[in-house]
């Protein structure tokens, strides 16, 4: 286990040395800096720049807006913001794709120049708003979560004890919300042993289970318990991966 | 060290000599040399008989064939005349003169002769009589040295049936079983084999002849109905299924193909019944008393219940011994890994049958209660199952399965001869079965996935 673990970091550290070796060869020279101010003109007034970042935002998101005027007496900005200083940046809430116009006067006359934001549509509120009411069943299936257990063996393994606890917290939220709920407890076997012996071994893992949720405070009497052996596997792969998936305890709403 | 392993050694030797010299029942776990060579050329059949007799041929080829009590001597080695009726027969000695390689086949006595040397010969036609089959089949000794015919005749009987092939397959096996049944051989006839089968898409009972045809579903649940047995009187499987929503005991009639009344314990499961010899009391696994499932006795309506192991570990797969009735054997997790133990019907005198090593399960006692076979682990990763059997007073094991994928549930024939079990050679399960040697190995099934076979005794 320590091997594998320590041949994956040094094949991490390979890959990211690998990619770095590869960006290094690819970078181009820097790009040249901001072209420098124009020549000084006669007093007509001039915008360096007037750009949006970022220039598309979604519905509440911030942008900013930045520019840089010369020769200018007075700096204007439309969509409400009104006189501003000639070089500065503020950020804009548009609840929709704007066209921002800055109207630089001086004496020489004026300049214009206009920076677009796109507001995209909101993505849609699909999670959110149902996470707030989420059902006790919805809870059961996202929240509470399998233990797992050693080849013919029923006890809580010590590494599973944060799990217990976080179903037990997790089901006494379901019980709060539903006293009448029920969870079934089901004790399941990999493949290996006898289909009877591990019957009898599924229903230990069960019942070692329900104790041990009872131990944490959760009322016996809303837990039943079933063992179905190995006859519900999570998967059938002849793998000790699968083999570990499948010999668990598992939650699921009682009759 | 080594005084024990000789004396070992020489126990087992005995024992070996001692079970060649018994039954052929107990002699052919261990394969001797010996056994009666029996020729029976192919029936012919008049009129409506006539195409049916290629399906009684095949049938009694196949049962003799596969008997591990005879040697069936190859149909290529017999004359050109092939006797049909005792009137083609003559018995004597063969004449000084006759040609010993190259026997007419119509002298009995020429039979014994060299190429053929059987010591048994079956002769017989099948006819058509008011729209009945009706086959004739003899049976005799061709020992050489027999004046007359009708002191070397065995049996000669009549078997009717339905004019159409099932009735010809029924009148083969019925022949070969009256043939078989000189040797020691029991009839399987009647007898069928329960098992679970899940190709109507759940885990249903299914029942079948004991030669895999006539596979009917028991059961439909669209649960999970599983692990079957039967009554010694071949008239009740009992099951575990989930239909009520836990794992509960159902007994079924195969008489009226009913639902019998069973009380369940109240407990998260109660499975694996196993039947007394007057099929009246069963005993099977319980967690009612909470803790890990225990064995139980009660009546086969599930009355008059009483607990018989407290040993704080899984006791399943109970099986009582059919002979005596007064002992039983299971599996039990009270050393670790699964293990076999035998103990009395109270539940006392508890001793370990198998080595301790890997896991143990499935056993199943043999017709005359001195054998189980099972399946283990020996050698093998967990879950790669072999059939082994066991003489039990001797603890002496032999392996009939290897390297053929993962082989559990044995199960004996009435005839103590054959053994049915579940074969897992790919991803599904078949039923097969084998001698009790481990010989003429086949499959039964093939659609879906089938296993944990219980042969059924005939209806008594």
């Amino acid at each position: 286990m320590t091997q594998r673990r320590r041949l994956a970091l040094t094949l991490t550290s390979a890959f990211l040395l690998a990619v770095a070796a590869g960006c290094h060869k690819k970078t181009t020279p820097p790009p040249p800096p901001p072209a420098p101010a124009p020549p000084p003109p006669a007093p007509q007034p001039a915008i360096n720049f007037f750009t949006a970042e970022p220039d598309t935002i979604s519905t509440g998101q911030p942008s900013s807006l930045r520019w840089s005027v010369s020769n200018a007496t007075s700096v204007q900005i439309d969509q409400g913001i009104g006189s501003v200083s000639p070089d500065g940046r503020r950020a804009v809430y548009p609840t929709s794709s704007t066209t921002y116009t800055l109207t630089a006067s001086g004496g020489g006359g004026s300049a214009h120049a206009t920076a677009t934001i796109t507001v995209s549509t909101p993505p849609p509120p699909a999670a959110a708003p149902k996470q707030e009411t989420a059902s006790p069943q919805q809870i059961l299936t996202q929240q509470v979560h399998d233990i797992h257990f050693e080849y013919d063996k029923s006890d809580i393994r010590p590494e599973d004890q944060p799990v217990l606890q976080a179903d037990a917290v997790a089901l006494k939220t379901i019980f709060s919300m539903d006293p009448n709920f029920i969870i079934t407890v089901e004790g399941h076997c990999d493949e290996r042993g006898s289909a009877e012996y591990n019957l009898a071994l599924g229903d230990r893992r069960a019942s070692a289970t329900k104790d041990a949720l009872i131990a944490l405070g959760i009322p016996g009497d809303r837990l039943r318990t079933i063992s179905y052996g190995k006859e519900r596997p999570l998967c059938t792969d002849a793998t000790e991966e699968c083999y570990a998936r499948n010999r668990r305890a598992h939650f699921s709403a009682g009759q | 060290m080594r005084i024990i392993s000789v004396l070992a050694l020489l126990l087992s030797s005995f024992y070996w000599l001692n079970a060649g010299q018994q039954s052929q029942i107990q002699g052919n776990i261990v394969a001797h040399p010996g056994k009666p060579l029996i020729a029976v050329p192919d029936f012919r059949g008049a009129g409506g008989a006539s195409p049916l007799m290629t399906a009684f041929n095949s049938t009694v080829l196949a049962d003799l064939q596969a008997s591990p009590l005879i040697n069936f001597v190859p149909k290529t080695l017999y004359p050109l005349q092939l006797p049909q009726q005792p009137s083609d027969l003559v018995a004597g000695v063969a004449q000084p003169g006759a040609r010993p390689t190259n026997p007419q086949g119509n002298r009995l006595s020429d039979w014994s002769l060299p190429p053929i040397s059987a010591n048994y010969l079956g002769i017989g036609y099948g006819a058509e009589n008011k729209g009945m089959l009706v086959v004739f089949g003899w049976f005799y000794t061709s020992a050489p040295n027999i004046p007359a015919l009708q002191q070397a005749q065995i049996f000669g009987k009549v078997y009717t049936a339905s004019l159409d092939e099932a009735g010809a397959i029924d009148a083969g096996h019925r022949y070969a079983a009256d043939i078989l049944s000189q040797f020691g051989g029991k009839s399987l006839v009647g007898t069928r084999i329960v098992f679970v089968s899940d190709r109507t898409g759940s885990k249903e009972i299914w029942v079948m002849n004991w030669d895999g045809t006539d596979q009917r579903q028991i059961t439909r649940y669209r649960s999970i109905s599983t692990f079957p047995s039967a009554s010694p009187d071949g008239r009740i499987v009992a099951f575990t299924t989930y239909a009520p929503g836990y794992p509960a005991i159902q007994m079924f009639s195969l008489d009226t193909a009913r639902k019998l009344p069973f009380y369940n314990q109240r407990a998260s499961m109660n499975a694996f019944v196993t039947f007394t010899p007057d099929s009246k009391r069963i005993v099977f696994s319980s967690t009612l008393a909470g803790g890990a499932a225990q064995l139980y006795m009660s009546s086969v309506d599930g009355g008059s219940l009483h607990r018989l192991t407290s040993s704080g570990y899984i006791e399943v797969e109970a099986k009582i011994n059919p002979k005596t009735g007064a002992d039983l054997v299971d599996v039990s997790g009270r050393t670790g890994l699964p293990q076999i133990y035998h103990m009395n019907m109270e539940g006392a005198n508890q001793e370990r049958l198998s080595a301790g090593t890997g896991e143990a399960t499935n056993p199943a006692w043999n017709p005359d209660g001195d054998h189980i076979a099972f399946a283990w682990t020996k050698g093998f990763e967990p879950g790669n199952y072999n059939i082994f059997v066991m003489d039990v007073a001797s603890r002496q094991t032999v392996q009939l399965t290897a390297n053929e994928g993962r082989n559990e549930n044995p199960s004996w024939a009435p005839d103590g001869a054959h053994i049915v079990y579940g074969s897992r050679r790919s991803r599904e399960s078949q039923i097969w079965v084998m001698n009790a040697d481990g010989t003429g190995k086949h499959a039964l099934t093939t659609a879906g996935s089938n296993e944990k076979p219980v042969w059924v005794n005939a209806e008594q």
